[in-house]
């Protein structure tokens, strides 16, 4: 086996190997669609978050247009104090709602930012005032039951 | 040219896994000539040839080559020690994966910096040396056995190396060529100017091109001399050893109980 | 009776501490390697040369193998999905269970017995024929120039051929989900993009196969090198490179998959 011939076939073998790693990385994963773009950081604060989990998508009108930076526990207030990095290329009206709903029936949790609107804007660092927390599964079906129990005794 | 002697093995011991390999050996090789070490297999002929390549340590004793001791040098040192040695292994040992002309120019790649014009010129000098100049493009699995170990031969002596060494090189060759081989360890020895060592047990072939003769056995030397001097020999082990006796120092039964005991059982014995 | 207890305890602790005397000389035989592996980069001609005998040889198997994993995954995936009414989940399924597990784990035990055996045997003759005995004679570093170029060719190797498998897998899994059955092409891969992370999946599968690589080829090399110099020592040897390998590629998969996806 001569050098040319090996040499060829080796540059052969890693060019496939690294189309087959681009491949992957880019039609198989999302490496496409998260824009390594500018971000600024928003916070929103929650009285509960219920599954949401960093990295979960922040969408507004259905369409991604930030990420879940990192959650923490407000320890004075005890809330959800939710960092979230937007996209440079949106920018939101102070009245913006931020709600945090599930895909799906019992799909993963994402933020929703429901618009108002306001004239002005966000500055980056600011947070969201109006915020509206998960549902709780356990809670509504309490909440469910209790006010089938009072339409009960109103009736008699 | 210095009188000292190449290699000078004084109080030799070697001890592996507890078991005592060498003992008390005292060799020494003078420059210029050809040196046979003889004896039964397992004797330690071959641990010998490692220690003074420094493939092993001794655990008693020393090794000098040149007038230092092999087993004090430091890695870089004794791959230098080792670039003016060449060793030539029982069968060849050639780089299965090479042509022949690419394992003789082996050393020459890796240790020197000659143009490929000028390493071709080199090869085809030593190939023409053992007679093989026309196999040069041949791959190992092609050649012989006798040829391979030519091939061998002219990779060890790439570098003009000062001491060579033979570890059998005699074995299972037909006579025609032993006899080339024979010939060419003496006449290479002569044009190098250098020393060599040849282990073997082939006692006619070696007595014929040899200077000196040292006997191993059990890890000893117990017997050296001229050629002569070991053909009219009157030491037992020496005689079996030279004239092929059945029976002598070295026995002919396996150790056993006696045979009337095997054959009839203890009771009739 | 007190007497066979005592020669089986000692038995088995002369199995344990050769076993455990033995990792501690691979180990050193690992640090060799790493110390001598400036020839493998300088003259790297010596480990393309390598590469081309460890991955280019194994493409066949790698690439038919995953094919067929793919395409079984995709069988198998349907018929369970479909009962949920979630067929659609099929593209994620097939990605991720190669990108994750599969891809790795499998080309990592294909490797082994493959590439991994033939770098066994291969040392291991050299070293039975006398040949890494006659380099070191020569002054030159048979672990230099013969052992360090096969191990980084086994590493360079091992991730390409984890991310070839991975792909035909998918194709093979799109073939039988959309070709042949008649899963929704735009579902099956549109829900893989959106599914599959390319930090969290597919980073991770790289990593596994990348220390994939390193313990197939230490294993390797290390067996070859340290065989008896007989026949029956090589034999031996490869048998233990394949058997080795599969153990320690399991058993790092599940510590690997521990560290990367606890949880989320």
């Amino acid at each position: 086996m001569n050098r040319m011939t090996l040499d060829i076939w080796v540059g052969v073998f890693v060019a496939i190997g690294l189309c087959a790693l681009l491949f992957l990385a880019l039609k198989v994963g999302n490496l496409a669609s998260t824009n390594t773009g500018e971000t600024y950081v928003l916070k929103a604060n929650f009285d509960n978050i219920g599954g949401l989990k960093v990295r979960a998508p922040v969408k507004s009108a259905g369409v991604v247009v930030g990420r879940v930076g990192d959650i923490r526990l407000d320890a004075e207030r005890f809330e959800a104090v939710v960092t979230m990095n937007i996209s440079s290329q949106f920018k939101f009206p102070r009245d913006t709602f931020a709600k945090i709903r599930t895909s799906g029936l019992l799909g993963e949790q994402y933020i929703g930012l429901a618009v108002g609107g306001d004239e002005q804007v966000f500055k980056p660092g600011e947070s969201v005032k109006k915020t509206e927390s998960a549902m709780v599964l356990e809670d509504l079906v309490g909440q469910f039951l209790f006010d089938k129990a009072a339409e009960g005794k109103d009736k008699k | 040219m210095s009188n000292e002697p190449l290699v000078q093995i004084r109080d030799l011991n070697f001890t592996y896994d507890r078991r005592p390999v060498l003992t008390g050996i005292n060799m020494t090789i003078p420059r210029g000539k050809v040196v046979a070490i003889m004896g039964q297999s397992g004797c330690g002929k071959t641990t010998t040839l490692r220690l003074i390549g420094g493939q092993l340590r001794p655990t008693q004793g020393e090794v000098r080559f040149d007038g230092r001791v092999v087993h004090e040098q430091d890695v870089d040192e004794l791959y230098a020690m080792r670039r003016r040695m060449g060793m030539l292994f029982q069968f060849g040992a050639l780089f299965t994966d090479i042509s022949a002309f690419d394992n003789v120019a082996f050393q020459m790649r890796e240790h020197t910096d000659l143009p490929e014009e000028m390493i071709r010129d080199l090869v085809l000098c030593k190939l023409n040396a053992v007679g093989l100049r026309g196999a040069q493009d041949l791959m190992p699995a092609e050649l012989s056995g006798g040829m391979a170990r030519r091939v061998a031969l002219a990779r060890a002596i790439a570098l003009d190396p000062l001491l060579m060494m033979y570890d059998e090189p005699f074995t299972g060759l037909d006579p025609i060529t032993m006899g080339v081989i024979g010939q060419l360890i003496r006449k290479l020895n002569d044009a190098l100017g250098g020393s060599s060592i040849i282990v073997t047990h082939d006692v006619q072939e070696s007595l014929q091109i040899v200077d000196y003769v040292y006997f191993m056995a059990d890890g000893k030397v117990v017997a050296e001399g001229t050629p002569d001097e070991i053909r009219a020999s009157d030491k037992a082990y020496v005689h079996q050893f030279v004239w092929g006796e059945m029976d002598g120092p070295v026995p002919f039964q396996y150790p056993s109980a006696p045979y009337r005991e095997q054959i009839y059982g203890a009771a009739h014995a | 009776m007190l007497d066979r207890a005592t020669s089986a305890l000692r038995g088995l602790g002369n199995r344990v501490t050769s076993r455990i005397w033995r990792l501690g000389f691979a180990s050193r035989f690992f640090l060799a390697i790493l110390l001598y592996s400036g020839t493998s980069f300088r003259r790297f001609f010596l480990t393309i040369r390598e590469i081309y005998f460890t991955g280019v040889l194994s493409l066949i198997i790698i690439l038919v193998s995953g094919l067929f994993v793919g395409m079984v995954l995709g069988l198998q995936g349907y018929d369970t999905l479909q009962r949920y009414g979630s067929s659609e989940a099929l593209g994620i399924l097939v990605a991720l269970s190669l990108v994750r597990e599969l891809g790795p784990v499998v080309s990592a035990l294909l490797f082994a017995s493959r590439a991994g055996s033939a770098i066994t045997a291969e040392i291991g003759l050299m070293k039975a024929t006398e040949q890494l005995s006659a380099m070191e004679m020569m002054a030159v570093n048979p672990i230099a120039r013969v052992v360090a170029p096969r191990f980084w060719a086994g590493v360079i190797s091992m991730p390409l051929l984890a991310a070839l498998f991975s792909a035909m897998g998918i194709f093979g899994g799109y073939l039988v989900g959309v070709v042949l059955i008649g899963v929704d092409e735009g579902s099956f891969w549109s829900q893989m993009q959106a599914s599959v992370d390319f930090r969290e999946d597919i980073v991770n599968g790289v990593i596994k196969s990348v220390v994939f690589g390193i313990l197939v080829s230490w294993i390797a090399v290390f067996e070859g090198y340290d065989s008896e110099p007989t026949a029956e020592g090589v034999s031996g040897a490869t048998t233990r490179t394949v058997v080795t390998s599969s153990l320690v590629i399991l058993a790092a998969d599940f510590i690997l998959t521990a560290f990367m996806f606890r949880g989320a």
